[in-house]
């Protein structure tokens, strides 16, 4: 069985290390996420964007082991709810929305959905929307890490429950096992895949439990706490670049919004239910528990929120402002350098 | 590893008669008889190609022993000889697929050892490893959504086709809708060149069912009475809507992947010598005499026997014609139709 | 074409298993992984003893799973090294179809330019072997619709060894198909040391003036066998080696058919849209008043594969002879 991590403890707060600095870095991430989504749904709803999607509920999760990678030196292999994770490693507000109005500056020059990041600078990989396809990508590329014998690094990468029912996810952490490369796998676990619940989606709810079957460590932890999400997924990214293999970690988390602006979650799950597991919303619980342990003044958490929503406006405006591709940017970077396409 | 000494399990039967435990070491010495056959019609120049499941025969023989004819369904993989037989392929079916003859099965189209047959509840399949699986579980959740009780799906793969995405997915969706189901792992240690610490971070393969939610145990694979136990009780428990199970069996390859295959560019004739003093075919045959099950006259007239019966059925299969140019055009959709010319 | 110090005679096996081990020699950057190409060294022996040389990290028996084959090979490539992924035969890429088509063929497009994806995946194909419904596939037509993949298939050892390395240094996902009855069966002269031929090049490997055949792979030799006896009899053809079906080389083709004003295109892939469709479709488009006959196709028959039984395969394949006839009628219309 996996281990599992204690719940956050009212009574006392394990900060795993952590200064106040980057506990507060930690809630900045969380609400600077939660507005980015918000802002999201709202320009769909607005018309101004086709969709957006969400990841509410993955806060803690997110911003708990973004703080666990290191900037220059590891690789992040997302999916697409991870808009969390790659803020909390460097991608800016601007970015996230250049990406959500498909503009020409967008990473993908405005080819892919939102929320599809990739940046060689801050080593995030560009993904797909096919769901597992970047998991043995992730250790294709903790194996060129390996084989280039470059101790110190690792590639953590990320997924829902959802893709662990794909072969590519069991293919992945096979070579992974076989190899001891230096990767994390991060099950974010929010029960729900669009509208398939976790018990139609695996007989046993508890992906960590599969680890030992492929020879590695298997962890559970409480993905509203990002505190405790960073000190397993430390541990776990420092076994890999010392070179002690993979881990799999699954962060037990929760969906609160619909999967996208296209789905309407009222045809397959309840009210009562979300509104249930709102009370455990990581973003207003972790805001709190820093005020209580004396981290954050009240006027602290204030003044940050303001600046977290003013950046947004900012981002917003700029990348509105900016031009969409050109329809002859459909034809490049099909093949490198010139490409004269059959006509 | 758990490989018991067979002779101290000389006794325990586990429930299994005379005429059963003849049946299963009959079985297991057809196996070896016809697998050299393919190999020597292979060196005779007479077949193209032929696979060879030795090592496998208690494994097969045993596992097949707790197979309902004409209850259940068997999903084997290419190196299933011994299974196919023990749920009543005959040796003259066996020689039609060596020499690919038009009363083959398949008609001839597929390589030897592919067998299907709809009569003994033998589903076809490719030589594309792990895509039967999946056809397994469709048939296990066939049965269950018409609420046929008492049936199940055995279905196996070696070691290596474990490591396939569809394998992983197939034993998800079994557990999750507990489907009446067997996954039987002949785990020889070898795929093709490929040795058991590069396919899998962690040798055991039953250890992944816990992870399926699924009850996994690993048995010794040499011992056909075990096997057939190990198996019995997965099988009953599938029938009876316990959901389904993983079990591995342990053996060995003793011979090259196929005809086309040199395994001394991989392994040694050491390994393969220290592994084949665990023949489990002799060993069963020393068994049953030990225990009274037959004597040593009795062994000699059966194995006169099996050679007789693997003869007829070579010279027989051998007279047989191939099949005709026009065949290729038949069966690809229900009726007629108009290849594209 | 880098100048070449000499030449040596090499079968189509020699020729990928020198240009590998070339590759592997001279960049470090260069991995091979595949199932048996390890310790056994291929099931063709191409690989065989690489590891012994370069190591087990260089080359990697994978587990039997070719959807990561190519997915880890996809990664590799993102960070910095340069796969070679083998699927050890054609009839296995299905599973690994997501990866090659939605991931490799797209990486470079969905980043906009920033992720790459350089990366070549070989594979053994084609029939004539006795190698049933799961050991003799073509596969082209499956892949030659997609945009941002590659796709290479040379007959002869030269060609083989120039454009591996092209397609070793190629900057994007090259699918190299190999045929596997050409592999002991096609000797021929091979040019020492390091060149290249650019992918998209056909290559006219007989000259004629009443008859164009385009062809790739074992058909090449047949085809060729077929014109040499047309050649006795009086009659002209020429034999076009495509060596890539994507890109393709539109201006050999064009000026050939305008030349010969007659197009017979030759596959062992059956015709419903195989390559051949697109060739058709293209000459009609670009040519259609340069020729003198209609354009015709001699492809396999519209099954799934050929039998493993001596008669299914024979009824599948062409011939020489088939394809003389062909020639025949075509140049007499």
């Amino acid at each position: 069985m996996a281990s599992k991590s204690k719940p956050a403890a009212k009574a006392r707060f394990e900060r795993h290390g952590l200064t106040d600095e980057q506990l507060v870095e930690i809630l900045r991430i969380m609400l600077m996420h939660r507005t980015l989504e918000g802002r999201g749904f709202q320009l769909n709803r607005q018309g101004k964007i086709p969709f957006a999607s969400a990841g509410e509920g993955h806060e803690g999760v997110q911003a708990g082991a973004a703080m666990a990678f290191q900037r220059g030196r590891d690789i992040l292999v997302p999916y697409y709810r991870d808009l969390g994770l790659d803020l909390g490693v460097g991608l800016t507000p601007y970015e996230v929305l250049l990406s959500l109005f498909a503009r020409k500056a967008d990473h993908s020059g405005g080819r892919q959905f939102p929320h599809h990041y990739a940046s060689k600078r801050l080593g995030i990989h560009t993904i797909s929307s096919v769901l597992a396809t970047q998991i043995p990508h992730a250790v294709g590329a903790a194996y060129a890490l390996k084989v280039r014998g470059e101790r110190g690094r690792a590639v953590l990468v990320t997924f829902g429950e959802g893709s662990t029912s794909e072969g590519e996810w069991h293919e992945g952490m096979n070579f992974a096992a076989v190899h001891k490369l230096p990767v994390v796998f991060l099950c974010e676990n929010n029960e729900w895949a669009i509208s398939t619940p976790a018990d139609k989606q695996m007989a046993n709810p508890n992906v960590a439990d599969r680890a030992v079957g492929y020879g590695m460590p298997g962890v559970i932890v409480n993905g509203f706490d990002p505190v405790a999400v960073y000190a397993v997924v430390n541990e776990a990214m420092e076994r890999a670049r010392s070179g002690g293999g993979p881990t799999l970690v699954e962060a037990k988390c929760y969906r609160f919004l619909a999967h996208t602006t296209d789905d309407d979650d009222r045809t397959y799950r309840s009210r009562e239910e979300v509104e249930r597991r709102r009370r455990d919303d990581p973003v207003p619980n972790f805001e709190r528990l820093l005020v209580e342990r004396g981290v954050l003044t009240p006027e602290g958490a204030e003044s940050l929120k303001k600046a977290v929503l003013a950046e947004a406006n900012a981002a917003t405006d700029r990348a509105e402002a900016m031009p969409y591709p050109a329809p002859a940017d459909l034809y490049t970077h099909v093949y490198a350098g010139d490409h004269a396409p059959w006509r | 590893m758990a490989k018991t000494d067979t002779k101290a399990n000389a006794l325990d039967r586990r429930g299994l008669t005379d005429e059963q435990l003849r049946a299963i070491f009959r079985n297991m010495l057809l196996q070896r008889q016809l697998d050299n056959r393919g190999f020597q019609l292979n060196r005779q120049g007479k077949v193209p190609f032929a696979l060879g499941s030795e090592g496998h025969e208690a494994l097969q023989a045993g596992a097949a022993m707790a197979f309902e004819r004409g209850k259940d369904i068997l999903a084997p993989y290419y190196r299933d000889l011994g299974l196919a037989l023990g749920i009543g392929l005959t040796p003259y079916e066996i020689m039609l697929s060596i020499f690919a003859r038009a009363a083959d099965h398949n008609g001839g189209r597929q390589f030897p050892n592919h067998y299907s047959s709809k009569h003994a509840g033998l589903m076809s399949f490719s030589s594309i490893l792990a895509a039967h699986i999946p056809h397994a579980v469709g048939a296990a959740y066939a049965m269950k959504y018409r609420g046929e009780n008492g049936r199940a799906v055995l279905v196996t793969c070696g070691d290596g086709t474990t490591s396939e995405g569809e394998w992983h997915e197939s034993m998800n969706f079994a557990s999750i809708h507990k489907l009446p189901l067997v996954m039987l792992v002949e785990n020889n240690e070898w795929a093709i060149s490929t040795p058991l610490d590069k396919q899998m971070g962690q040798p055991e393969i039953w250890k992944r069912a816990a992870g399926y939610g699924m009850p996994g145990k690993r048995f010794n694979g040499y011992d056909p009475v075990e096997t057939y136990a190990v198996v019995k009780e997965a099988l009953d428990r599938a029938r009876s809507g316990g959901g389904p199970s993983l079990v591995e069996g342990t053996c060995y390859r003793f011979l090259a992947h196929s005809t086309d295959d040199n395994d001394m560019t991989y392994r040694t004739k050491e390994l393969v010598a220290e592994a084949r003093k665990n023949d489990p075919v002799p060993a069963f045959e020393h068994r049953l005499i030990e225990a009274g099950v037959m004597t040593a006259a009795d062994v000699d007239a059966l194995r006169k026997d099996v050679l007789r019966e693997t003869n007829e059925a070579t010279d027989k299969a051998e007279a047989m014609p191939y099949p005709q140019a026009s065949d290729l055009y038949t069966h690809l959709y229900e009726g007629a139709w108009q290849p594209w010319q | 074409m880098a100048v070449s110090t000499g030449s040596k005679i090499l079968n189509n096996v020699e020729a990928v298993r020198e240009t590998l081990y070339e590759a592997m020699k001279n960049d470090e950057r260069t991995v091979i992984l595949g199932e048996d190409v390890g310790a056994r060294g291929n099931v063709f022996l191409i690989t065989k003893d690489f590891i012994n040389e370069f190591g087990e990290q260089r080359v990697i028996d994978t587990p039997i799973a070719e959807a990561s084959i190519v997915g880890i090979a996809i990664g590799m490539a993102m960070e910095g090294l340069r796969p070679i992924a083998e699927i050890q035969f054609a009839d296995f890429i299905y599973p690994a179809f997501n990866q090659i088509v939605g991931e490799a063929a797209k990486t470079r497009y969905r980043s906009n330019g920033e992720y790459t994806c350089p990366l070549v995946i070989r594979t053994p194909y084609g029939g004539g072997v006795r190698g049933a419904l799961s050991h003799s596939v073509s596969i082209e037509a499956l892949f030659y619709h997609v945009p941002g993949l590659k796709i290479v298939a040379p007959a002869f050892p030269a060609d083989i060894k120039g454009l591996l390395n092209a397609a070793i240094d190629d900057p994007d996902p090259v699918l190299f198909l190999e045929h596997k009855k050409t592999y002991r069966l096609i000797k021929g002269e091979v040019p020492e040391g390091h060149y290249t031929i650019p992918i998209g090049k056909a290559d006219v490997k007989k000259t004629g003036n009443q008859l164009t055949v385009v062809s790739y792979g074992l058909y090449v030799h047949w085809a060729l066998d077929a014109a040499q006896q047309l050649e006795a009899e009086g009659l002209s053809v020429e034999v076009i080696d495509l060596r890539s079906i994507r890109p393709m080389d539109r201006t050999t083709i064009l000026q050939s058919v305008e030349k010969t004003r007659k197009l017979l295109i030759i596959h062992e892939d059956n015709k419903f849209g195989g390559i051949g469709a697109e060739i058709s479709a293209m000459v009609a488009e670009e040519a259609l008043f340069s020729l003198d006959a209609p354009i015709r196709r001699l492809c396999a028959p519209d099954v799934p594969a050929m039998g493993y039984a001596e008669p299914l395969e024979h009824e599948y394949m062409s011939s020489p002879a088939k394809m003389a006839q062909a020639m025949r009628e075509m140049v007499t219309f």
